[in-house]
């Protein structure tokens, strides 16, 4: 049986850099798009980097940022300074 | 030139501002102290092992905090100035909105009582840090709410006294008393129920697709604090899966304990989750996904993943999740049902599908819609038109546990009622499944004390033994304003008028036969 992890985001425009980065960083990530909503969906790990954050953003960017655009997460969560991680084990 | 800091890397300061803020009792006995950590039987051999994934300090916590409310107000403000009520779908979704205020605003609010009570029971610094954000996102999640609704009040009936109504009318017992309930268990169970089973297990199916929903309608302001919340339920629901994993980890002696914990809590969370999937498959006039959908992607597929990654620890699936999967094609029509033909002491409207919406669930429901239930709307439907909206003036037989009316079928055979009684202390009591009886009969002494709606009025505990003094006098519903059917409502008037339309005077109006 598959195992996925999934994040979903605010349709807004934070969110689009994000989904920029997760993509470049998890290409095999599934992306879909809902009403008001993206939500993204991977076999087993998801991460976000904060380096490829800062760089579709042109600027210095917190991980923790990400907490104001999420609406759900599904999986183990590993946060520190540079990456967070979602994953089953 | 100043020398600007160093900035602490983020494990280091959650340490210093989380952990190294606890001290250990030195005149006062730590039993005595935090006295209601054990008596549940989990136990706790080293509480440093707890994890908080997202390492959120105050100081980040008010920071982001204050940013998602700024933005939220400012929706808010842009709304009502805009008249967005005006630009909704369609009037009948508000009733969806009466619903969320009287039957899940309130727990919010519960919600926040119970986290503020739990931080204080435990003597793990991680612990109770994580629940007092929580205890505020929850209080931060009922007022959003309320002041959001407040806009819809100003121009819709049956959004007037929702906290009064929370703790009085007979369908709004079911999410009150799942919530106390957990609020009366111990500090152990609060958080399997709430944390784990309620908002990681269930959550999303009641704020990510309903609330993509309310956007696909119109709803800027519903849409704006639903996923503002939610952005809060991603801490919550991680809590919630690290508090398992930590107890787990723990003590093997603990395995049993969760275990029986997330069945009740698993089944009593999908019991309530009927008026949910009532509201996204008949209240919202556009449709983004139906209620056997969500509950496939929400339940099944990341809830399947979940169990999974929780084998390791001995843990396996809730008991009855086979009811509850079956039930997916079911429990929705069931509901919406019910509510039809209660709909004279409801303080929103109720209405049967309209022909392209009865296509859609016949199309989204292929096995069970044209079978079991499509026939008995088009039947309602025709009966409303020749001038009988139907009423049903008899008082259902309450679940002792959910608090449900028994009005859900067996797994295997969609045209028998599910009911099981058994005979406690000399008194028989009946509930609407297995699940909900074993619930009862491993805790018989609390549920012998619930409160259900309808013995309460039998008894004349509800200011009249008719359901017309009863509606209007306990519940607070305005009647004739706040219930009975849609078509020819007040808010219908309201809505036809808005869109500078006259009502056809096809009126269905109060000469119904109901009480
Ligand atoms: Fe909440
Ligand atoms: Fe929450
Ligand atoms: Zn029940």
């Amino acid at each position: 049986m598959s195992q996925l992890v999934f994040i979903a985001f605010q349709d807004n425009d934070n969110a689009r850099y994000l989904v920029d980065a997760i993509a470049e960083d998890n290409p095999a990530a599934e992306i879909q798009h809902q009403p008001a909503m993206i939500r993204i969906q991977a076999e087993k790990r998801l991460v976000i980097n904060r380096e490829t954050m800062e760089e579709k953003l042109g600027r210095d960017w917190d991980v923790q940022e990400m907490l104001i655009d999420v609406i759900s997460i599904g999986g183990n969560v590993d946060e520190d300074d540079d990456h967070f991680i979602l994953q089953w084990n | 030139m100043p020398v600007k800091n160093k900035k602490l890397n983020l494990k280091d300061k959650y340490q210093y501002l989380t952990r190294d803020m606890a001290w250990e009792p030195s005149y006062q006995k730590k039993e005595d102290i935090f006295p209601n950590e054990s008596f549940e039987g989990i136990k706790i051999t080293d509480w440093s092992q707890w994890e908080d994934p997202f390492r959120l300090t105050m100081d980040a916590y008010w920071k982001y905090q204050a940013e998602k409310e700024k933005k939220l107000y400012a929706i808010f403000d842009a709304f009502a100035q805009n008249n967005g009520h005006q630009n909704i779908s369609d009037a009948r979704y508000v009733n969806a909105l009466k619903l969320f205020l009287t039957g899940v605003s309130p727990l919010e609010h519960a919600a926040f009582q119970g986290y503020a009570r739990v931080g204080r029971d435990f003597s793990g610094a991680g612990a109770r840090v994580a629940c007092q954000m929580q205890a505020i996102d929850e209080l931060r999640h009922s007022q959003t709410q309320q002041h959001a609704m407040s806009h819809y009040n100003k121009h819709f009936n049956g959004l007037h006294d929702a906290a009064h109504m929370h703790d009085r009318v007979w369908f709004l017992s079911v999410p009150k008393s799942f919530f106390d309930d957990a609020r009366t268990a111990g500090p152990f169970e609060f958080l399997t129920a709430i944390s784990f089973s309620f908002e990681y297990v269930l959550t999303n199916l009641l704020f990510v697709p309903f609330m993509s929903g309310a956007a696909y309608n119109g709803d800027m302001a519903t849409v704006t604090f639903g996923f503002s919340a939610q952005s809060d339920e991603a801490r919550h629901m991680t809590l919630g899966l690290e508090v398992i994993k930590f107890i787990l980890e723990q003590h093997e002696d603990n395995v049993p304990i969760v275990q029986r914990w997330i069945d009740k809590w698993f089944w009593r969370g999908f019991r309530l989750l009927s008026l949910v999937g009532m509201m996204m498959d008949y209240m919202l006039p556009n449709r983004v996904m139906s209620w056997a959908e969500a509950w496939e992607v929400y339940y099944e597929q990341n809830g399947g993943a979940l169990f999974k990654d929780l084998e390791r620890y001995g843990i396996r699936p809730p008991k009855y999740q086979d009811v509850a999967n079956d039930a997916k094609n079911h429990v929705s029509h069931q509901a919406w049902a019910t509510f039809y033909q209660y709909g004279h002491a409801t303080n929103f409207h109720t209405w049967m599908p309209e022909k392209d919406e009865l296509d859609w669930l016949s199309q989204k429901y292929p096995e069970t819609f044209d079978k079991y239930y499509r026939p008995r709307f088009e039947y309602w439907a025709k009966e409303h038109a020749e001038g009988r909206r139907f009423y049903n003036n008899t008082l259902p037989q309450l679940c002792q546990v959910c608090q449900i009316p028994t009005i859900f079928t067996e797994k295997d055979d969609p045209t028998v009622l599910s009911h099981r009684q058994i005979v406690h202390e000399g008194e028989r009591y009946h509930f609407c499944s297995d699940g909900c009886c074993d619930i009862f009969e491993d805790e018989p002494e609390k549920y012998v004390q619930a409160w259900l709606p309808v013995h309460q009025i039998y008894q004349g505990n509800c200011e009249g033994g008719d359901v017309e003094t009863v509606v209007s006098k306990y519940y607070h519903i305005n009647i004739g304003e706040d219930n009975f059917e849609y078509i020819g409502s007040p808010d219908h008037k309201r809505w036809l008028s808005i869109k500078g339309k006259q009502s056809d005077d096809k009126e269905s109006g109060s000469s119904q036969d109901a009480a």
